[in-house]
C-alpha cells in the first residue's frame, strides 16, 4: 500500500512564468496605487494633505459602494448594467418621501433598489436571460422612471438629517467614507465567512457543478442581484445627501462603467468564481487617483476619460489571459 | 431492438407557427395599432406635418439602429454608438467649413476607425463586446471633449452650404435625411439578404462554432460589423449636425439604448442569429410614435419614453425566450 | 485501394495527458473505415487532428500522398476533408438551403446571392438523399434525421474526398439510419473515403469495411472488420486483449460483499427520456455494489444523472429507503441521501478557483454552518477527517483544488459526497484518468464503503474494475436494461457477451 501511495504525487507548483501572469491581475492594482501615490507625493503640490485625501475619499465612496455590489454580481459570472439607473431612481424617490423624515425616505429608496435587483435577479435566474440583456432593460427604463418621478427636475433638499449623512464627520472621518468602509468589511465577511458568500463564489466558478452539489443556485443569484441593487440605491442616497440636491438626470451616469472598472482592475475576473473585496476597493481608489492626478496636472477631463478607457481594456485583457484554460 | 422511440415531429405545430409569426410581425402590428390609436386620440397626430416630423426625427436613430441590428445579429452589442454619433456630428460641423465632401468624409473616417478598433478587440482578443464598446463609449466621448476644448467650442455649419442643405432640405415634405435613412436601409437589406457576408452574419450570430466549422471567416465578419456600426453612427451624427447647423457636444447620451431597444422590439434576438431590418425600422418608428404621443399629451414628462422602452425591452426579451423555447424542437 | 489520408506516427499531448501516442492510420479511397474505442481512447483527438482543429506534436499527416499541415478547420475543408458531428453543427434558425450553401451561395448579377437558384439546387441536392422538404423553411423545423442528412449533404457537396462521421446515428430513427447508409454506400462507390465513428456495433458490421481500434491513445488493432467477431472487437475496445491480460486481482476489490441483504434502499422505476432512456428499472441494496454495464452511449451516465434529477425525465420514479422522491432535483436527491460523483470531473465536479477545503464542504456547507455563518472549526473537523481517510495529498486544505493531481481531485470529490453521509452513492467512472496508486485507493474505498453498509452504484468502462468491484451488474443497451448479471455470472466473459449483444438485445 505504501508504495502505491508514494506514486500519487501532488501536482508540481506552477512555473515561475505563470506566477507573474497570475499575480499581475491580482496584485498589480496595489502596486499601481502605491506608484501613483509616490508620484503625486513627489510631483504634485498639496496632494498628500489631509484635505485633499478627504476629498478624494469622499468622492470615491459611492463608487466603492456600487462596486462592492457589482463585485458580487461579477463573482457569479454576471454583470449588472442598471446600477447607475438605480442610483438615479433612489435620488428621485428621496425627495418624495422626505416629508415623513429621513429614515422612511431612505428606506423607500433602498426598497426601490431591492425591487430593481429582484427584477434583474428573476430575469437572470428564473427566465435564464444573459445578465447583460436582463439588466439592460432597467438600465434603459430605470433612469426614465427616475426622471418621470422627479419630473426631470433637479430638487434642492433641506432635510437636515439627510444632509448630515452627506457632510458630517464621525471621529474626524466623513460619514460617507465610514459607511463605505463598513460595507466593504461586511461584504468581505459575507464573501469569506458565510454560506451565501461561498455558494455565490462556487456558482460563479462552476455553475453545473454547483447545481449537481444541490446548491440553491436560483436563490443565490436572485439575492446577489438584489444586494447589488440595494448597494446602488444606497450609493444614490449618499451621493444625493452630499450634493444637497436630487439630480436624477446626471446622478450615476456611467456608474456601471466605473464600478465594473473598479472590480476588474481590482483583480476580480469577469468570468466569475472569485470576488476580491479589497481589490475592488483599491481598484476604485486607483481610478479616482488617476483622475485626480490628471486634473491636478491640468490635464483635461477628456484625457481622463480616454485614460480610463485604456485602463479598462488593459485590465480586462490581462484578466482574460489568466482565465483561458 | 431498442429503437422504438416515436418519430420526432417533423412539422411545426400551430403554437410554433404562431410564435414565429409574433416574433416576425409583432413590432409592425403594435406600430400600426399605436398609430391608429394615436390618430384617433389626437387630431394633430395624423396630420401630414406631424408625419413629416416623426419621419425626420426617427431617421437618425434609424441609421444608428441599422448598424446595431448588424452587430446584434452577429451576436454582439455596440454600446459606443451614442458617443460615436455625437463625435460624428462635431467632426462634421468642424469640417463643414471646407465643403460637403470633407464634412461627410472626416466623421466617416474617424467613426469607422473607432468601429474597426472595437471590432478588432472583440474579434481577436475574445474580450466581451459590452466591455470593449463601453470603453469605446468613454474613449469617443473623451475624444469629442478634447476636440471641442472640453465642450466649450461649438462648431457651426455655414449657412446655406451644401452640407446644411443635406440636413435641412426637403423633398415632397420629407427631409433629405429620411431618404438617406431609407436608402441605407435598402442597401443594408440587400447586403443582409443577398450577399455572402450578410448571410454569414446570421451564421456567426447563430453559432460561432458552427460558422467557423463551415469555414466562414468569423473574425473578419465581426470586424466588418463593428466597422459598419461605427460608420453608420458617424453618418447619423453628421446628418444630425447638418440639420441642427452645429455640432452639439451633449447629444447622443443614451442613444445606444434607444437603438438597442428599437432593434430588440423589432424582433431581432439579442443573443444573435436572427433578425430583420424591417423589424428594426418598425421598432424605430414605434419609439418615434411613442415619443410623439408623449409630446402631444404635453403634460407628460418626455422621460416616459425610456420607461416605455425599458418595459418593452423586458416584455420582448422575455417573450422571445419563451417563444424560442416553443420553437425549439427536441 | 489507394490511401487518401494517412496519419503516420502521430502523437498529441495535452497538459497531463498523452492523448495520442504514435498513432498511424490509413484511410483508403472508397472505403468505410470504422474508428472505435471507449471514452478517452483518443478518437476525438484523432478527428480533430485530421480536421485541422489541432496540430500534431509529433508525426505527420499525409493527404493525397503529400505531407500537409492544416492550421485551421478551413484548411482541411478546402483540401476536401469534411466532418459531420454527433450534435448537428448547423444553424437551426437559418433556412435549409442556407445551411447547405452558406459561404458558397450561388451568385447572379452584381455578385448578389441568387436565392431562386440556391433553393432549386438545394431541393435537387436533397432529393438525391431521398429528402423532400421545404428548403426555405428553417432547419429547426426538420426532424433530427433530416437535419443530419442536411449536414451530410453539405459535407459531401463541398467536393469532399474524405468524410468523417462522428456518431451520426445517435439520434436517428431506424428508417433514417437506412437512408443514411444508402448514401454512405453511394459515396463509397464514388471513391470517397469515410471514417465512421460509432459505438453501435451492429451498424459497424452493416456498413464498415475496415476497423481501427484505439485504446489509451494507441492503435491496438487495425484490419478488415469481417475478420473480427463481435466479442473480439469488444474485448479489444475494453482492453481485455488476450495478449494484454494483466495479472488478476490488481484491483483492490474483495471477493464479494456478504452484507448485501435486505430491502433495497434505492428503487429506480421506469426512467424514460426520449432517445436517451427507455424504461430503466433496477434496485440497489445496502452493502452491495451494483454495477451499471454497457458500452459508451448505452445510457449508463444518463441513468445516474436522471436518478439525481440532473437530467430531466419524462417518466419514472426513484424511491429511497421506501420514500418516493416527489420531484427529482439534485437538491432533493441529496436531502434524500443520494450522492452522485459525476463523470466529468472538470466540468461537473471541481470548482477550480476554490480550495480543497471548500470543494470538500461545498454540498455540506449548510450543515456545517450556524445561521448562515460558516463554522471554520466544524469544517476543519470534517475536512481533516476525510483528507486523512481518503489520503488526499495537498499542501494544505487551503491549496487550490485545480493544482492537485487528477487522482487527488477525484478524492476531494468523493469526500464532498461522503461527508453528506449518503445512503446511496452513485459513482460515474470514479477511476478514470487517475494514476494507478490513486485508482487502487479509490477501489479499496468503494469496497470499504460497501462493507460498511452503503449502497454503491458503480459505472465504469474498465471491465475488470466493474467485474471485480460489483456484486451485480445491470447491463444497459440503447438506454434500456437488457441483462442483469449476478453471482457467478459476474465475469468478464459474461459481461462482454451481454455488452456485445448489440442489435440482438431482447426488448
Amino acid at each position: 500500500m505504501t508504495d502505491l501511495a508514494a506514486t500519487t504525487s501532488t501536482a508540481a507548483p506552477v512555473a515561475d512564468r505563470r506566477h507573474i501572469a497570475r499575480y499581475l491581475p491580482g496584485y498589480g492594482v496595489y502596486a499601481a496605487v502605491a506608484a501613483l501615490l509616490a508620484f503625486n507625493a513627489a510631483f504634485t503640490d498639496h496632494f498628500l494633505t489631509v484635505g485633499n485625501l478627504r476629498t478624494q475619499l469622499i468622492q470615491v465612496a459611492p463608487v466603492v459602494i456600487v462596486a462592492l455590489g457589482m463585485a458580487l454580481v461579477i463573482g457569479t459570472e454576471g454583470v449588472d448594467l442598471s446600477v447607475g439607473s438605480v442610483m438615479a431612481l433612489a435620488a428621485a424617490v428621496l425627495p418624495l418621501y422626505l416629508g415623513y423624515g429621513a429614515v422612511p425616505a431612505i428606506a423607500v429608496a433602498l426598497v426601490a433598489g431591492v425591487a430593481v435587483g429582484a427584477v434583474n435577479g428573476a430575469l437572470v435566474a428564473v427566465v435564464g436571460l444573459q445578465p447583460i440583456v436582463a439588466t439592460l432593460a432597467l438600465f434603459v427604463g430605470g433612469r426614465g422612471l427616475a426622471l418621470v418621478l422627479a419630473d426631470g427636475q433637479l430638487k434642492q433638499l433641506h432635510n437636515a438629517a439627510l444632509l448630515a449623512i452627506g457632510s458630517d464627520d464621525v471621529l474626524g472621518v466623513p460619514a460617507v467614507v465610514l459607511i463605505a468602509a463598513a460595507l466593504a468589511v461586511a461584504v468581505g465577511f459575507v464573501v469569506r465567512g458565510t454560506t451565501f458568500g461561498r455558494q455565490l463564489v462556487a456558482i460563479g466558478g462552476n455553475r453545473v457543478a454547483s447545481q449537481l452539489a444541490g446548491l440553491p443556485v436560483r436563490r443565490v443569484l436572485c439575492c446577489t442581484y438584489i444586494a447589488c441593487g440595494v448597494f446602488a440605491a444606497l450609493a444614490g442616497v449618499l451621493a444625493t445627501a452630499r450634493l444637497n440636491a436630487s439630480d436624477p438626470s446626471a446622478l450615476g451616469n456611467l456608474m456601471e462603467l466605473s464600478a465594473i472598472t473598479a472590480v476588474v482592475v481590482g483583480g476580480t475576473p469577469l468570468s466569475g468564481g472569485r470576488v476580491r473585496v479589497l481589490g475592488t476597493v483599491v481598484g476604485a481608489l486607483l481610478m479616482q487617483l488617476v483622475r485626480a492626478t490628471l486634473i491636478k496636472h491640468d490635464l483635461p477631463d477628456s484625457t481622463a476619460q480616454m485614460a480610463q478607457a485604456v485602463i479598462i481594456l488593459v485590465a480586462v485583457y490581462v484578466a482574460r489571459e489568466r482565465k483561458s484554460r | 431492438m431498442a429503437d422504438t422511440h416515436p418519430a420526432p415531429t417533423a412539422t411545426p405545430g400551430r403554437t410554433e407557427r404562431a410564435a414565429a409569426l409574433v416574433q416576425r410581425h409583432g413590432a409592425l402590428a403594435v406600430l400600426l395599432l399605436g398609430a391608429a390609436v394615436a390618430t384617433g386620440a389626437f387630431p394633430s397626430f395624423g396630420t401630414l406635418d406631424n408625419t413629416h416630423n416623426i419621419a425626420i426625427q426617427s431617421s437618425f436613430l434609424a441609421i444608428v439602429a441599422l448598424g446595431m441590428t448588424f452587430v446584434i445579429i452577429s451576436g454582439g452589442i455596440d454600446l459606443s454608438v451614442g458617443s460615436v454619433f455625437a463625435l460624428g456630428g462635431v467632426l462634421a460641423a468642424y469640417a463643414s467649413r471646407w465643403g460637403l465632401l470633407p464634412a461627410l468624409l472626416l466623421p466617416l473616417a474617424v467613426c469607422g476607425l473607432i468601429g474597426a478598433v472595437n471590432g478588432v478587440l472583440v474579434a481577436r482578443t475574445r474580450m466581451p463586446a459590452f466591455i470593449v464598446t463601453l470603453a469605446g463609449l468613454l474613449g469617443a466621448r473623451g475624444l469629442l471633449l478634447a476636440i471641442t476644448h472640453e465642450g466649450s467650442d461649438t462648431f457651426l455649419v455655414p449657412k446655406g452650404s451644401a452640407f446644411a442643405t443635406l440636413g435641412q432640405g426637403t423633398l415632397v415634405g420629407f427631409g433629405y435625411p429620411v431618404y438617406i435613412a431609407l436608402a441605407v436601409f435598402g442597401l443594408g437589406g440587400l447586403v443582409l439578404r443577398r450577399t455572402r457576408t450578410g448571410q454569414s452574419l446570421f451564421a456567426v450570430g447563430g453559432s460561432e462554432d458552427a460558422a467557423s466549422l463551415m469555414g466562414l471567416p468569423v473574425a473578419r465578419i465581426k470586424i466588418t460589423v463593428y466597422l459598419l456600426s461605427g460608420l453608420l453612427a458617424g453618418l447619423a451624427g453628421a446628418l444630425n449636425a447638418a440639420r441642427l447647423s452645429s455640432g452639439v457636444t451633449i447629444l447622443g447620451v443614451g442613444l445606444e439604448l434607444d437603438a438597442i431597444a428599437a432593434v430588440v422590439i423589432g424582433g431581432t434576438l439579442l443573443v444573435g442569429g436572427a433578425g430583420t431590418l424591417s423589424g428594426t425600422l418598425c421598432g424605430v418608428l414605434l419609439l418615434g410614435v411613442i415619443q410623439n404621443v408623449i409630446n402631444q399629451i404635453g403634460s407628460l414628462n418626455s422621460s416616459y419614453q425610456s420607461v416605455v422602452s425599458g418595459a418593452f425591452l423586458i416584455v420582448v426579451v422575455v417573450a422571445q425566450t419563451y417563444l424560442g423555447r416553443t420553437q425549439r424542437i427536441r | 485501394m489507394s490511401p487518401i489520408a494517412e496519419l503516420v506516427g502521430v502523437s498529441k499531448r495535452f497538459p497531463g495527458v498523452l492523448a495520442l501516442d504514435n498513432v498511424s492510420i490509413t484511410l483508403a479511397r472508397g472505403e468505410v473505415h470504422a474508428l472505435v474505442g471507449e471514452n478517452g481512447a483518443g478518437k476525438s483527438t484523432l478527428i480533430k487532428l485530421l480536421t485541422g482543429v489541432y496540430t500534431p506534436d509529433a508525426g505527420e499527416i499525409r493527404y493525397a500522398g503529400r505531407p500537409v499541415s492544416f492550421r485551421r478547420p478551413l484548411d482541411a475543408q478546402a483540401a476536401g476533408i469534411s466532418t459531420i458531428y454527433q450534435e448537428v453543427n448547423l444553424l437551426p434558425r437559418m433556412s435549409v438551403a442556407s445551411n447547405l450553401y452558406l459561404g458558397r451561395e450561388p451568385r447572379g448579377r452584381f455578385g448578389l446571392i441568387d436565392h431562386r437558384r440556391m433553393y432549386a439546387d438545394a431541393a435537387a441536392l436533397l432529393s438525391q438523399y431521398g429528402i423532400d422538404v421545404d428548403v426555405r423553411a428553417p432547419l429547426q423545423s426538420l426532424g433530427l434525421g433530416a437535419q443530419q442528412m442536411v449536414a451530410l449533404a453539405r459535407a459531401v457537396s463541398v467536393d469532399a474526398r474524405v468524410v468523417i462521421m462522428d456518431e451520426p446515428t445517435s439520434s436517428l430513427e431506424p428508417r433514417e439510419v437506412d437512408t443514411l447508409f444508402r448514401v454512405v454506400r453511394d459515396l463509397r462507390g464514388q471513391g470517397v473515403a469515410i471514417m465512421y465513428v460509432s459505438h453501435r456495433l451492429d451498424e459497424l458490421y452493416r456498413i464498415c469495411d475496415r476497423v481501427t481500434v484505439l485504446r489509451d491513445g494507441r492503435v491496438v488493432h487495425t484490419g478488415p472488420l469481417a475478420e473480427l467477431d463481435r466479442l473480439r472487437l469488444v474485448s479489444l475496445m475494453l482492453g481485455r486483449d488476450v495478449a494484454e491480460v494483466r495479472r488478476h486481482g490488481l484491483t483492490r476489490f474483495s471477493e464479494s460483499h456478504t452484507a448485501a441483504a435486505g430491502e433495497p434502499v434505492l428503487r429506480v422505476r421506469d426512467l424514460t427520456r426520449r432517445h436517451v432512456l427507455s424504461g430503466v428499472s433496477f434496485d440497489v441494496r445496502p452493502g452491495e455494489v451494483t454495477g451499471l454495464g454497457g458500452l459508451l452511449g448505452s445510457g449508463r451516465s444518463e441513468t445516474a444523472k436522471a436518478i439525481v434529477g440532473a437530467l430531466p425525465v419524462e417518466r419514472g420514479e426513484v424511491t429511497v429507503a421506501g420514500r418516493r422522491l416527489r420531484r427529482l432535483s439534485p437538491a432533493a436527491a441529496i436531502r434524500a441521501g443520494i450522492s452522485l460523483l459525476p463523470e466529468d470531473r472538470k466540468a461537473e465536479g471541481i470548482i477550480p478557483e476554490l480550495s480543497v477545503r471548500e470543494n470538500i464542504v461545498l454540498a455540506a456547507m449548510p450543515r456545517l454552518s450556524r445561521v448562515g455563518v460558516v463554522s471554520r472549526a466544524q469544517q476543519d473537523r470534517v475536512v481533516d477527517l476525510f483528507m486523512k481517510r481518503l489520503r488526499i495529498k495537498a499542501a494544505s486544505p487551503d491549496q487550490k483544488v485545480s493544482e492537485l493531481s487528477g487522482g487527488n481531485q477525484q478524492k476531494v470529490l468523493l469526500a464532498r459526497w461522503l461527508c453528506l453521509n449518503p445512503k446511496v452513492l452513485l459513482l460515474d467512472e470514479p477511476t478514470r484518468g487517475i494514476d494507478v496508486g490513486a485508482k487502487a485507493e479509490v477501489q479499496q474505498l468503494i469496497d470499504d464503503l460497501a462493507q460498511e453498509g452503503l449502497a454503491v452504484v458503480l459505472i465504469s468502462s474498465d471491465l475488470e474494475e466493474l467485474v471485480e468491484g460489483a456484486d451485480r451488474i445491470v447491463v444497459l443497451h440503447a438506454g434500456a436494461v437488457v441483462d442483469e448479471l449476478a453471482g457467478d455470472d459476474v465475469s468478464e466473459s459474461h459481461l462482454m457477451a451481454a455488452v456485445a449483444h448489440d442489435g440482438e438485445a431482447p426488448e
